[in-house]
């Protein structure tokens, strides 16, 4: 260990980052892992469960997340994002800009008491999918690795206005620290760069309001329904209606909303026909009476086991699978909503009522991505994934950049783990080899 | 050591796990409950125990009452407990003297509508834990050294891939090919999507690169024939041109690809004018394609009750092609028959569209209702059109599915590894570890796992490269110490009747020079097979005595 004086800067901790981090720091490598979250884990860390094998998302997240944080390879650098870059490959200097948390990470308890006072409410929780709120002393969820709260200096009276400073006073460990400034760490002799970024979805970028999103409550993007269904979500993973509380007994799901169509998305997100199947049984296991309707325009499932997860789906979940084309989503009275649609089979107009509406929203790049590859100087495709030559799969424009996971277009999460150790091994080469 | 010192003590915490345990049964109540058990000094309930917070619990547990033993009752030891081993180890204690105790996997996701049985339990289990966590004995973890070298079984893309990178790294690299010549399938490929790739250029420079780098030695006309040995320390016996080579190698990595299915008696396959799409590649290369009304079928021999998968490859692999023969004859009328089109993400879904816009003519057929292959002609049932359709073709070609090996399960008797349903390896864990085996040191990559093109051949190549490089970056290993054993004071009890010998999965004993048992134990898993086939209680296992689980089921029995 140590042998290596050259280390690599990774861009983003989802699962993605965390396993190229865990792997270069396996081989003895020096890794800075960049999150301009508060904390690690991405994606998957809001997720139920996952595909094809039920496990619960977090539970066979947090191990990893831990041993990230413990790692003596790993530097953490959460709240922070690259501001510059300089250098070539093999040697390349890294700019990280460090935003302030307000709160000292190694002395934080995650007690949760200054959230408790902090005076300032309403303000939407990301990570619950906006469907709650909190306080300006914040804290994505319980096993949130760095496990401590940050204070969003956006909203906070103190940092604004000089006034309140309760948390301050009533921390008992003593962890907040309003002199704490944004700060710009450089570090040289970075061998290599991977960029890890990962996703958002369209629900993120623009108001989505296709199918009475928006206009019905009783109609949820699947991220939604991630954290309406999770045990540590907002509704304690006892999934009910937005509109009246009442728990659903009857579910469409609705697939391809703003991906493979010229008016949101041409591309295919790749992951919606299987994590809906996935969702439908976690509901499914809520609820025994439960019936699903999932319709869909082709039902992509290659991976391994998927075909075998949809069969089981169909005969143990009650899912009923209806080749499809939507028309359009009306609400009945009670709030119930109404679909017509096109049904392939029998080419007939027909419609179905239900309890709740929950769609497969478009998978896009992340948000940053933009600002990012102009930093860095790699190109971008024309959907603004990070651009890569099908045969040099984890290689970007810039020599010694490397690329995985959903930065470089929307995949599951076990071809994410396998393509952030195949950066890695790229990495390594340059570092190793080098 | 003073008396306090020796007096034991054992803190239990219990974890909600969100609501996956706390949502069914009391945690707080069982905490309390803990406290009454004997040797127990502390307890604590936690939200995750797994999380920071929950680990600087245990941390504090540990420091502020003198724990000596820890008992945690949360999820599953199968991906918790050496998060929970190393914390204890961290505050001094050493991590055998931690245990396990299952109240989610095994409890509350069992008996989900039985929460007041599921408490009862919780709490039978917890006493059973505590018991057996009094008699727990330190023990260490064994360190060996390893060889810094890998080799890749198959000199395909993903394997060339591997072997490459590894080399690339600084490590002696061996490369097993079965072949005359390095290429595998690709060989016989024509050219590749999304991008119309020249196949033979893309392997002609693989080919320079691996031969041209000097960590890495290929074998071609070569295959494995023997693997002893375990992670670090494998003796792999590779046989070229009749001689047998004797290679030290640190870690493996498979990637010995997937065979092609010859669909015969489905829809008239002949190999003339009805083949696959792997003979049609060979047409093309050839330039022998000439047909005018070209029609392809998928799914076949996939997606049925024989053969319940899709291969992943087809759909893109028909895309390309008739893209190709329409390029070559635009005049060609190009029908492509299919139950899912499975061209996932952004540049398949394009190439998709592209072939639409082209004029490709695509036709869902439903399999109930499959397509009739007649002389000339083939009779479709159109789903949209809820009527009968007459294609005419004189040239059909079928998207049959990439299948395993047949000698995959050989090789897998001889790295201890499993396979699936359908005879591809199969990994440790479908989702976090895509290419491990759970069989330490050893790795998979490329369609020896399941069906994949040759994008993600080459990632996978990487991704197991770097995967075994996380091992032979290393001078030494540490493994596990709960493993069976045959102490000296127990050799009298040993008949020699080499029933543990038979039944050990791991082949991890054996009789030495003087006829005695002798048990290597890097090799040992700790499954205990052999410690409970024992007749006469001779081989004791480590960390699972009997003294151990008998004090369990006294536990268990004795309220």
């Amino acid at each position: 260990m140590g042998e290596n004086s050259k280390s690599v800067v990774i861009i983003g901790a989802g699962i993605a980052g965390i396993q190229a981090a865990l792997d270069l720091g396996d081989m003895g490598i020096q890794v800075h892992l960049v999150e301009k979250q508060p904390c690690i884990g991405g994606r998957m860390a809001q997720l139920d469960k996952t595909f094809p094998t039920l496990d619960c998302s977090i539970c066979i997240l947090a191990p990893k997340l831990s041993e990230c944080y413990r790692h003596s390879n790993i530097t953490l650098h959460t709240l922070s994002e690259v501001q510059k870059i300089g250098g070539a490959v093999g040697n390349f200097t890294v700019d990280v800009l460090k935003h302030a948390r307000y709160v000292k990470e190694d002395v934080c308890t995650n007690c949760g008491d200054c959230a408790e006072i902090c005076p300032i409410r309403g303000i939407t929780n990301f990570f619950d999918a906006n469907l709650v709120t909190q306080s300006a002393a914040q804290i994505a969820f319980p096993a949130a690795v760095p496990a401590a709260y940050r204070i969003d200096p956006s909203k906070c009276l103190y940092l604004n206005y000089e006034i309140c400073g309760l948390c301050y006073q009533n921390c008992g460990a003593d962890a907040i620290d309003f002199t704490q400034k944004d700060s710009v760490l450089s570090l040289d002799n970075v061998g290599a760069i991977i960029v890890a970024t990962g996703l958002d979805l369209a629900e993120d970028i623009h108001t989505l309001n296709i199918y009475g999103y928006q206009k019905y409550d009783n109609v949820v993007t699947a991220m939604e329904l991630e954290r309406l269904i999770c045990a540590s979500g907002p509704q304690a993973g006892h999934l009910s209606r937005l509109s009246d509380g009442k728990h659903p007994h009857k579910i469409a799901f609705l697939q391809c909303i703003d991906s493979r169509t010229q008016r949101g998305q041409l591309y295919c997100s790749s992951i919606c026909c299987m994590y809906t199947t996935k969702e439908a049984m976690i509901a499914y296991e809520h609820d025994n009476e439960l019936e699903s309707y999932v319709f869909y325009i082709d039902m992509r499932a290659g991976g391994k086991g998927f075909q075998k997860f949809l069969r089981r789906g169909a005969k143990e979940y009650n899912i009923k699978y209806i080749k499809s084309k939507i028309s359009h989503i009306e609400v009945d009275e009670n709030d119930n909503p109404i679909i017509t649609y096109e049904d392939y089979e029998t080419s007939e107009i027909k419609q179905l009522k239900v309890d709740l509406v929950v769609l497969a929203t478009c998978i896009i790049p992340s948000l940053g991505i933009n600002k990012l590859a102009d930093v860095l100087g790699i190109e971008l495709n024309h959907y603004d994934y990070v651009k890569t030559n099908p045969f040099l799969p984890v290689e970007t424009s810039i020599e010694g950049i490397y690329t995985c996971g959903c930065a470089r277009e929307p995949m599951d999460i076990p071809r994410s783990v396998a393509e952030a150790s195949g950066a890695a091994a790229r990495a390594a080469e340059v570092i190793k080899g080098g | 050591m003073s008396e306090k010192e020796e007096e034991t003590r054992i803190g239990v915490f219990v974890c909600s796990c969100g609501s996956n345990i706390g949502g069914l049964i009391d945690v707080k109540a069982l905490a309390e409950y803990a406290k009454t058990l004997p040797n127990v000094v502390f307890t604590e309930d936690n939200l995750y125990t797994c999380s920071e917070t929950g680990l600087a619990q245990i941390k504090n547990g540990i420091k502020d009452h003198n724990l000596n033993r820890v008992v945690v009752a949360s999820c599953t030891p199968r991906t918790h407990e050496p998060l929970f081993r190393d914390c204890v180890e961290q505050e001094g204690v050493n991590e055998y003297l931690f245990n396990f105790v299952n109240i989610r996997d095994q409890l509350t996701w069992a008996h989900q509508k039985r929460p007041k049985e599921a408490f009862e339990k919780a709490k039978d289990v917890i006493r059973m834990g505590v018991a057996k966590s009094a008699r727990l004995e330190a023990l260490e973890n064994i360190t060996v050294d390893a060889t810094r070298t890998a080799i890749v079984i198959g000199g395909g893309v993903s394997g060339m891939t591997a072997a490459l990178s590894l080399a690339n790294q600084g490590f002696e690299a061996h490369l097993v090919e079965r072949e005359k010549e390095l290429g595998g399938r690709i060989k016989t490929l024509y050219k590749l999507f999304p991008n119309d790739q020249d196949s033979q250029v893309l392997l002609d420079n693989l080919k320079k690169n691996v031969e041209n780098n000097k960590n890495l030695t290929v074998y071609t006309s070569a295959q494995v024939k023997n693997i002893e040995g375990f992670i670090g320390n494998f003796e792999v016996e590779v046989e070229q041109n009749g001689n047998s080579i004797e290679l030290a190698i640190g870690v493996i990595i498979v990637a010995v690809g997937a065979s092609l299915f010859t669909p015969n008696g489905m829809f008239g396959y002949d190999g003339k004018t009805r083949i696959t799409q792997h003979e049609l590649e060979g047409k093309l290369q050839n330039n022998e394609v000439k047909a005018k009304n070209v029609v392809m079928i998928q799914c076949v021999g996939s997606r049925n009750e024989e053969r319940l998968y899709c291969s992943s490859v087809c759909c893109m692999t028909a895309l390309k092609n008739a893209l190709i023969i329409k390029e070559n004859d635009p005049e060609a009328n190009i029908s492509i028959l299919f139950r899912d089109l499975y061209t996932p993400g952004t540049y398949y879904e394009d190439y998709y569209r592209r072939a639409r816009e082209e004029g490709i003519i695509f036709m869902e057929y439903n399999p109930e209702k499959e397509p009739l292959v007649e002389e000339n002609q083939i009779k479709v049932y159109n789903e949209y059109l809820g009527e009968e359709m007459i294609i005419p073709y004189d040239l059909l070609v079928l998207s049959t599915p990439l299948v395993a090996n047949n000698d995959n399960k050989a090789l897998a008797q001889m790295l201890k590894v499993p396979l699936e349903e359908n005879q591809f390896f199969l990994e440790a864990h479908v989702k976090l570890r895509p290419m491990d085996f759970a069989t330490d040191g050893v790795y998979i990559c490329g369609a020896a796992k399941w069906p994949v093109d040759i994008t993600e051949s080459i990632t996978q190549g990487y991704a197991a490269a770097s995967r075994a490089s996380t091992i032979i970056s290393h001078d030494t290993i540490e493994v596990e110490g709960a493993t069976s054993f045959l102490p000296e004071y127990n050799k009298s009890l040993c008949s020699g009747c080499e029933v543990c010998i038979t039944v050990c999965p791991y082949k991890a004993i054996r009789k030495n020079e003087d006829d005695e048992i002798e048990i290597t134990q890097v090799l040992c898993k700790g499954c205990g097979v052999c410690g409970a086939t024992c007749t006469n209680h001779a081989i004791i296992i480590r960390h699972f005595t009997d003294e151990q689980i008998l004090s369990e089921i006294y536990a268990f029995g004795g309220e």
